[in-house]
This record gives C-alpha cells, sequence and structure tokens, in this order.
C-alpha cells in the first residue's frame, strides 16, 4: 500500500517539500528539484519589477507537477499575511499556503498570535493552511484548532542550518495534534531530515540546505534519500534504547 | 490620471481598465496577481474594472523563496 502524505484533500508520495529561493540560476534550481524529487515547492509573493521584462519567468522553470505553495515570507502582521496568500491564490490557481509572519527580523521567529489570527481568517476564506509555527505544542493545537491542514514547527532558525534543536518539543507536538507535522526551516544536512522522519514527523520543509549547499543537486538526492530511510526507520519501530551491551550471537556453545 | 503603480506614482490615460493597464505596462496577464486598493481582483474582472484617479495599485508575481 502506497505510504501518501495527506494534508486536507491533497496527496503527496514525497515527504520533502522544497523552496526556490538562494539558487545561482533557474536552471540550478531546476536540476535540485529534479533530483529531490518532492512533489510540493514553495514559492514567495513580490512586487513586478515594472522595468524588468520577463520578470516572471520563474515559474517556467517549475515542474508542471509539482504543487506550488505559496509563502508568507516577510510578512509581519495578519492582515498583510492574508492580502498576500489571497494573491498568491490568484497566482497559483491552488489553494494551499504556507502561512509565515514574523515576529523578529533577527531570529525571523514566527509571531504566534499574528500567525493565529492569519490562520482562522483564511480557513474561513477557503485556504489550505500549512503555518510555520514555533516548536510550541500548545501554538501548534490551536492552529489545528483553527483549521490549518498541518502544522510546520520550526526545527531552528530559518536559514540557521542548526538542525532540530528541540526534539523532545517535536515529540510532544507530534502527541498533542492529529493534522500532519512538517518541520519547517532549520534543517542543515541528511540527518537533521532523516532525525525528523525517524521521530515520526511527516514531512520536512527545505530551501537553504539544499540551495546553500556547494553542490544542491547532490544534497537534494542526500535529502531525498534521508527523509525516505526516516520515514522507513519510524514505520519499521526502533528498538529499545539500553545502557548496557546485549551480545547479538548465542553464548551457547562457546569452545572450550 | 493618477496612479500609484507598484509604490510608483504616475500618470496614465484616463478610463483605464486593469487589463487596459497591464498592457499598457506591457505585462502579460496570466503570470500576475493584481490588487486595487487592498482588494484583489480576479483576472476574470481585468476587463471589466476601471481605474479611477487615485488609485494604489500592486502588480505581483511569483519570485524565489523557501
Amino acid at each position: 500500500m502506497a505510504d501518501l502524505l495527506k494534508i486536507g484533500k491533497h496527496e503527496f508520495s514525497s515527504r520533502l517539500f522544497i523552496g526556490t529561493g538562494k539558487y545561482k540560476d533557474f536552471a540550478a534550481m531546476k536540476a535540485a528539484h529534479q533530483a529531490s524529487g518532492a512533489q510540493v515547492v514553495t514559492v514567495a509573493v513580490r512586487r513586478l519589477d515594472l522595468k524588468a521584462q520577463g520578470e516572471a519567468a520563474m515559474l517556467n522553470w517549475i515542474d508542471k507537477s509539482m504543487a506550488l505553495l505559496p509563502n508568507t515570507a516577510g510578512c509581519y502582521t495578519a492582515e498583510e499575511a492574508v492580502r498576500t496568500c489571497q494573491l498568491a491564490r490568484e497566482l497559483s490557481m491552488g489553494d494551499m499556503v504556507k502561512l509565515e509572519v514574523l515576529g523578529d527580523q533577527k531570529t525571523l521567529f514566527p509571531d504566534v498570535e499574528e500567525t493565529l489570527k492569519a490562520a482562522r481568517v483564511l480557513v474561513k476564506e477557503g485556504f489550505t493552511v500549512l503555518p510555520y509555527i514555533t516548536d510550541d505544542p500548545i501554538a501548534c493545537k490551536k492552529l489545528e484548532d483553527a483549521g490549518c491542514a498541518a502544522v510546520m514547527p520550526l526545527a531552528a532558525p530559518i536559514g540557521s542550518g542548526l538542525g532540530i534543536r528541540n526534539p523532545y518539543n517535536i515529540r510532544i507536538i507530534l502527541e498533542t495534534v492529529k493534522v500532519p507535522v512538517i518541520v519547517d526551516a532549520g534543517v542543515g544536512t541528511a540527518s537533521d531530515a532523516a532525525i525528523a522522519l525517524e521521530l515520526g514527523c511527516h514531512g520536512v520543509l527545505m530551501n537553504t540546505a539544499i540551495a546553500a549547499a556547494k553542490d544542491p543537486v547532490l544534497m537534494a538526492s542526500a535529502m531525498k534519500k534521508a527523509i525516505e530511510a526516516g520515514r522507513e526507520a519510524f514505520l519499521a519501530g526502533r528498538m529499545p534504547r539500553k545502557l548496557y551491551g546485549n551480545a547479538s550471537s548465542p553464548l551457547d556453545g562457546m569452545i572450550g | 490620471m493618477t496612479l500609484t503603480v507598484n509604490g510608483q506614482q504616475e500618470q496614465f490615460p484616463d478610463g483605464l481598465t486593469v487589463r487596459g493597464l497591464l498592457a499598457h505596462l506591457g505585462i502579460t496577464a496570466e503570470r500576475v496577481a493584481v490588487e486595487v486598493n487592498l482588494r484583489v481582483v480576479k483576472r476574470a474582472e481585468h476587463p471589466e474594472l476601471r481605474l479611477s484617479d487615485g488609485d494604489k495599485i500592486e502588480v505581483v508575481t511569483f519570485v524565489g523563496g523557501g
């Protein structure tokens, strides 16, 4: 049976969500996307540069089979985020949005209050809302109650590459909410992604970890494998941790 | 009439529709979204919605992001 990730009415066989920022050019981005096997791709909404022609060309470099997940990056209020989502829906013709309302320019930590406020409006307007949020089980529960289709707690600050700073909080979030938990932001390398899936997270969203690697295509491939390995290890159920040694070979029949 | 497009105030011919404005700016409408005075204008409304002096317009598109 296929192991699908279900987010609202959407289904994906890949658990890796990939970004479109920070690549050296669109060709490099496309190659990384292909190597990642991702089926969901994040994009940002910005003013069109009225002086530059061909500015809107990025979409030509995104595989048509990929689902667009527009973000509200750079928004600091619920109002701005809602406006951005409404524009994004007009652009993508899809209903999925990555809701990101920031509270601080230095840490890029989310503003929980504004995120919740925006989530309530967006759910009412029919969006499939995936909110980026602190690794706080209470905030995640409130977002689930508001009707979000998933919650996306951060592993570490956006673009930091520090990995999962608080795996215990992530575990509590997994026990607290029923919607999919996607780790968003802070993943640095393949093992970070594997750990997220081993913990039981349903997916990982990343941009910089791939785009800022020396070889983004190779890192995209590594992330694909790490996420598959982490998911399989989670489903397999890991052995219990033990303090002392426990021989793997029989103790009987040793030579005398 | 004076319109503010993406933060820039400029003069435009009177009576332009949203579609007319995009054509005037040389923009193909498929991959942009338009907001007039904080309200998103659906693509189907582009040919009908007439702009007025002082309107504030945002023309946005998708760019790279995470």
